[in-house]
């Protein structure tokens, strides 16, 4: 038991080294390596070629391993309050998720693989790559991903000691809230890198590569909230549990989807069987490891207390439910394709017209809940007493939504324009109501509450402005010829012609946009469109002006002869705020997780106490 | 109630819950899947008439067709066995060539698929999964010269020819 954190040290030593080596070997353009050769280039700036580490399979696992080393380390230093025998299990479910992906690494993807002779030069990293929020991107989304391995191994812990308590949910929630704050981050970042640099002012496909890291963040949220419940009340300790398996089943599920290509995506990189069969192999182990002990040890837990229709704990329970359908209607449309597939009926493909209004079935009743649920007390179901702030604060939402869509953007048509804009500005009322209150009466916030606050305004302001977005986005492709215009809403888009343009490594051309709103000029866009040397790949840059309440866009499409290109114009307000959103949810996942209430839990609790010079000298 | 018989309706109720959802979404999945053809399948009249779904295959050699100065166009999706001429008048992806494998969605309308979005990769060699295997399937696992001729490798010498990663654009949508 004493070895579990020399070893976790050791690991992350060991693992910093392979991953500082291939660092190296990409600054220092080694292309006797193929991974290198493969994914950089001489004319690669230095930026582009330390990020290019994780421009493709086998450096994204080597960061991933890293990242669950780091993720080790963190908790062998942090758990020098945990009970020696606990912490052990912990670290040591973690070992064995670590093994599993140093032998993936090792047996199918070796990224120092030699490339005998070298390469007189790389084959340059895929341009679409090339940009700072991409490469950012995976590192964020890993650890976010990855972080739910320290849940599944308290969980699997828990599950060993045969017993679970209220310190146990205390110990898990800073864990788990802070890699939901980064995987929040890591997606928020694909889709605005999606948005301006892959998908033509899209920001969102559902793709299978996006669903793959939508799905552990929709359970991780049903996790963080059924902690919660376990962590105040003592209740749904089997349930928690449960997630927490889930949680990081999907994140490996993800890590299946995107690394072995069994799918069609927007974004699915290398493809090999004997990869895909060995994470595969790796879930089933894992998983079906881990579901086992739960199907043995799960019904030794009992819940002690019970409690009323209207209590919290209901409303907690419905958006743990809610959330878990979401997931699986996901989960069903990504895989559909597969299974359809592997039985033979055919070759299909599941867009947004099936996930638009699948996921919204159940979304739609959560969001109308959270505000209900924030209102409602631990326990007893005396709702009735709230029933004057629910209703005030509803009438306000309301009229504060029809203000706004009837006083700056006009009725769009649609029935889910009030309905979001609605429960967006409810749930930031709601949120705000209990924290003045407390304020007023002179009694201190926790950060815990401090970060839930934050974090359920934040969903508020995502889904306001991604309601506007969806209602009240306008976009036209359109060919001109320079001097010619096209009229897109009040905005007007005058093309005024092309000139060339030149790279560190790419050239192409840029166009010129006047931008008028009402005849008025407000702005200009340079969209280019480049031709990067080495893949001989064509890339859209698309250039957008942003402005307070909207995004001004345009993208260059092609020459189409006589003079004239195809232009995309396109104008989407609010746009920012949805990204904004995420990254205030995050922050709200950070403020929570450092409550001091986590830190000495312990303490506190009258559960296990150990804290000794035995455990002191054990972390030494 | 009793705090079993409470359970009992939570149980319920969740269960119903869950079953309706899953009722709507396995019919929003019905109503909204889109089944891939190629213009064999086409010509044989496999394609429910007025569905909307993916067809796959090659750009034909020579077979975009513009007039001047419009956005739009006109090309030839083959798999060298049928064809199937397209329309499209939004901005095609950036490695939308002729000789190149494509996806399109749309319809069918009097023979012309109309597309209201075109798909293809952004990498030079790269070939939609299901065109791929249409295309093996139309012959036996070999790939017709003249258009593998068409696909130029990059690869510097000494480097193994692999496609490294593929990113698929999404123009419309």
């Amino acid at each position: 038991m004493a070895v579990a954190r020399p070893a976790a040290a050791a690991q992350f030593v060991l693992v910093s080294a392979a991953l500082g080596a291939l660092i190296y070997a990409f600054v220092s353009f080694d292309f006797s390596v193929l991974y290198v050769a493969s994914n950089s280039n001489s004319a690669l700036p230095t930026f582009y070629r330390v990020a290019a580490v994780w421009g493709a399979h086998e450096g994204s696992l080597v960061l991933w391993q890293w990242i669950l080393a780091l993720w080790t380390l963190a908790v062998a230093l942090l758990s020098g309050r945990l009970p020696i025998t606990f912490a052990a299990r912990v670290l040591g479910v973690l070992g064995i998720v670590s093994l599993g992906f140093h032998l993936f690494t090792l047996v199918t993807s070796n990224p120092f693989e030699r490339l005998l002779p070298p390469a007189f030069d790389g084959r340059d990293l895929n341009p679409v790559l090339q940009d700072p929020a991409l490469a950012l991107h995976p590192p964020l989304l890993y650890t976010g991903y990855v972080g739910f391995a320290v849940a599944f191994a308290f969980a699997c812990a828990a599950m060993l000691e045969g017993k679970m308590d209220q310190t146990w949910a205390r110990w898990t929630r800073p864990w788990t809230t802070a890699a939901w704050a980064f995987l929040t981050i890591g997606i928020a970042l694909g889709s605005w890198w999606a948005y301006y640099e892959l998908g033509w002012g899209g920001y969102w496909f559902w793709d299978p590569v996006e669903n793959a890291s939508f799905m552990p963040w929709l359970i991780g949220t049903a996790l963080i909230h059924s902690l919660a419940v376990t962590d105040k009340r003592g209740l749904f300790k089997a349930w928690t549990l449960l997630l927490a398996i889930l949680a990081f089943s999907m994140s490996l599920l993800g890590t299946f989807l995107v690394r072995s290509g069994v799918l069609v995506s927007v974004h699915s990189f290398a493809a090999d069987p004997s990869r895909g069969m060995f994470i595969l192999a790796f879930l089933v182990v894992v998983i079906g490891g881990a579901l086992s002990l739960y199907a043995w040890r799960a019904p030794l837990l009992r819940s002690p207390a019970g409690f009323e229709l209207t209590a919290r704990e209901s409303f907690l329970l419905f958006n743990n439910v809610l959330l878990v359908i979401a997931a699986t209607v996901v989960f069903g449309g990504t895989l559909a394709p597969l299974i359809s597939d592997a039985l033979g009926l055919g070759t299909l493909s599941v867009g947004t017209q099936y996930f638009n209004p699948t996921f919204l079935l159940p979304i739609i009743p959560l969001l109308a809940l959270v505000s209900v649920g924030i209102h409602s007390n631990w326990k007893r179901g005396r709702i009735g007493d709230k029933t004057r702030v629910l209703v005030r604060t509803f009438a306000l939402a309301l009229a504060l939504a029809l203000a706004l869509i009837y006083g700056a953007y006009g009725p769009a048509g649609k029935w889910l324009t009030p309905v979001g804009a609605v429960l967006g500005i409810w749930i930031i009322l709601s949120s705000l109501v209990d924290p003045i209150d407390r304020l007023r009466r002179k009694m201190t916030l926790p950060r815990s509450v401090v970060g839930m606050t934050i974090a359920h305004i934040a969903l508020g302001v995502f889904v306001l402005s991604l309601t506007v977005v969806e209602s009240y986005t306008i976009e036209r492709d359109a060919a001109l010829r320079p001097g010619e215009s096209l009229q897109l809403g009040r905005y007007a888009y005058r093309f005024e012609g092309i000139e060339p343009l030149e790279g560190p490594n790419y050239d192409g051309v840029r166009g010129e946009v006047t931008v008028f709103r009402d005849g008025k000029q407000v702005g200009r866009l340079f969209p280019e469109k480049r031709n990067y040397w080495v893949q001989g790949q064509v890339m859209t840059e698309a250039d957008i002006d942003t402005r307070w309440n909207k995004n001004v866009f345009a993208a260059l499409g092609e020459d189409l002869g006589a003079g004239s290109w195809s232009v995309r114009a396109q104008i989407r307000p609010l746009i920012d705020y949805v990204w904004l959103a995420a990254l205030l949810m995050a922050l709200g996942g950070a403020v929570a997780a450092s409550d001091r209430r986590y830190r000495l839990a312990t303490r506190t609790e009258n559960e296990p106490l150990d804290v000794g010079p035995g455990v002191e000298g054990a972390t030494s | 109630m009793t705090p079993r018989k409470r359970r009992m309706v939570l149980v319920l109720g969740i269960l119903a819950g869950v079953g309706l959802a899953a009722a709507l979404a396995s019919k929003a999945m019905r109503d909204n899947v889109m089944f891939f053809f190629d213009p064999s399948q086409i010509a044989a009249g496999e394609v429910p008439t007025g569905d909307r779904f993916r067809l796959g295959g090659m750009v034909e050699l020579g077979s975009i067709e513009r007039a001047p100065g419009s956005l739009e166009v006109k090309f030839v999706v083959t798999d060298f066995k049928h064809k199937i001429p397209v329309t499209y008048n939004k901005v095609l992806p950036d490695l939308f060539r002729e000789g190149q494998g494509v996806v399109a969605h749309g319809r069918l309308q009097s023979g012309v698929f109309v597309a209201d979005d075109v798909l293809a990769k952004h990498d030079e060699n790269y070939m939609p999964p299901e065109v791929e295997r249409s295309l093996k399937e139309k012959h036996g696992g070999q790939m017709p010269a003249a258009e593998t001729a068409t696909k130029t490798t990059l690869v510097e010498p000494g480097a193994q020819p692999q496609v490294v990663s593929d990113v698929l654009t999404v123009s419309g949508s």
